[in-house]
């Protein structure tokens, strides 16, 4: 069991989501860099699909009121256990009693907290995700909170070190033309411009500045199916890159989908940094 | 006509003609879904089908997809819901005026219709409902209210619906019912779901 001293300015519960009740109008939710919460899983010895904490800009701190095997992955943040700095990356055992206090990341948004087991929250159609959007899963983390670790091994941990590349200063995403891209004059301003990632950006999407896309249709898109990584531009032309919480249906048109090798990268921009895009082919 | 087109790898946009066309496809689909698919989201024009790159490609989708016959209105079955409804709304009157109606009127051609959901979306559980009076028809209110509470039923455009939770909305408001249109405890957890046939009952 942990119980949380501080949640820091924002962290939830989060697996790999709930797949399978979009038609619901439910969105799939879960890690919005599901790469890095499958490497803590793994590190841990856990199923990839284990839930963890998900911590936005860093600040998080628990007591473990047990001995565990935990894993840090994601944003790069100081991370300091019972008064000793520990590595991200890399399992570490954890006596009963001992604190950990994270800082704030010095690169990326988003640091992931796997322990062996998995936090043993009750599910909401098979997940144990907070969707901000829908309001499903569990209430975002509190202080006083405790969660009880579950049975989701598959083995022992039995890898000390996950090397894992730095985050890019200026990422370059990849991204499929479509649906929508004949709503626009072209979409040459996204793939040769750089935007800017505005504050308002959260686990729903990420709100980009920069070279304006021009539509060339008037009037209104009928709502539609929208895939993770969408980028969805409104009328000002600004695109919005729809990230694990992102509306099931939108009524504005998609000029280009970030490819799904990418999204975990987009779950790392934080505020102020840039971003490039570069077309690819779907097939 | 159907295009297809891609959205990202893992997903094609299927764009129809209109609303009767997605609900005969999506049932067509969904009685024979061509392999890889995952899950379908229909809306007001298009269905979204994503699907798993390793086990097919956009191009063998949308040729599976292509080759599908859309089913005609008479073919499209689903499970007939019925809502009780006491029609109490905040906007009846309102509505009864635009429409040049009396209440009573409005009340009885909204539950004369036999409606049908054809997709979800807006908040989970939240069904667009097809079948309204075209008397009843009327756009958005100006300014939505913060808090419609769940279960109000309501109308906008072609559309009629049962706020499944308490959120903003921008819909007229006929009535509420006490039917539970969302409850993650009960599977489905959805009272609607696309292709359910609806019927809404006084009280």
């Amino acid at each position: 069991m942990i119980r949380i001293v501080r949640p820091g300015p924002l962290t939830t519960v989060q697996d790999l989501g709930r797949p399978g009740y979009l038609a619901l109008g439910v969105g799939t939710s879960g890690a919005a860099d599901r790469q890095s919460l499958r490497l803590a899983n793994r590190l841990v010895g856990n199923a990839e699909s284990a839930a963890g904490l998900e911590a936005t800009f860093g600040g998080l701190s628990m007591v473990f009121l047990e001995p565990a095997t935990i894993a840090l992955t994601g944003a790069p943040v100081p991370a300091v256990l019972g008064g000793r700095p520990v590595s991200m990356n890399s399992p570490i055992s954890v006596p009963s009693g001992a604190k950990l206090e994270l800082g704030r990341p010095s690169e990326g948004m988003r640091t992931y907290l796997a322990v062996r087991g998995g936090l043993d929250v009750p599910e909401v159609l098979g997940s144990r995700s907070t969707d901000v959007l829908s309001g499903l899963g569990p209430p975002k983390v509190a202080a006083g909170d405790v969660f009880p670790f579950g049975s989701a091994t598959v083995g022992p941990p039995n890898v000390d070190l996950a090397p894992v590349p730095r985050l890019p200063i200026e990422p370059v995403l990849r991204v499929v033309a479509g649906p929508r891209d004949d709503w626009f004059a072209s979409l040459r301003p996204l793939l040769t411009g750089r935007y800017e990632v505005s504050p308002d950006s959260n686990r729903v999407g990420v709100r980009l500045r920069g070279s304006a896309l021009e539509r060339v249709r008037s009037g209104e898109l009928p709502s539609e199916g929208m895939v993770t990584g969408s980028l969805q531009v409104p009328p000002d032309g600004q695109p919005v890159l729809f990230l694990a919480d992102h509306p099931v249906t939108g009524g504005y048109p998609v000029a280009a989908v970030v490819c799904s090798a990418d999204i975990s990268l987009a779950a790392q921009l934080r505020p102020g940094q840039s971003v490039r895009f570069r077309l690819t082919t779907a097939h | 006509m159907m295009r297809i087109r891609p959205a990202g790898e893992t997903a094609a946009l299927v764009e129809v003609d209109d609303l009767a066309q997605v609900t005969g496809l999506h049932t067509a689909l969904r009685a024979d879904p061509p392999a890889g698919v995952a899950e379908f989201v229909p809306a007001a024009r298009t269905i979204l089908v994503t699907y798993d790159p390793a086990v097919t490609s956009f191009d063998r989708l949308a040729a599976g997809i292509e080759r599908t016959r859309i089913a005609p209105a008479d073919e499209v079955s689903g499970s007939l819901v019925e809502i009780p409804v006491r029609y109490d709304g905040a906007d009846l009157a309102a509505v009864a005026d635009a429409a040049g109606l009396s209440q009573e009127e409005v009340v009885r051609r909204h539950q004369s219709a036999d409606y049908r959901v054809a997709f979800c979306g807006f908040a989970p559980g939240f069904g667009y409902l097809t079948g309204l009076d075209p008397v009843l028809r009327l756009p958005r209110k100006e300014t939505p209210r913060t808090r419609v509470p769940a279960g109000s039923v309501a109308i906008a455009g072609e559309f009629s619906a049962v706020y499944p939770t308490a959120s903003p909305g921008g819909w007229h408001l006929l009535g509420h019912s006490e039917l539970a249109m969302w409850d993650t405890d009960r599977d489905p957890p959805a009272a609607l779901a696309p292709g359910d046939r609806v019927r809404f009952v006084e009280r």
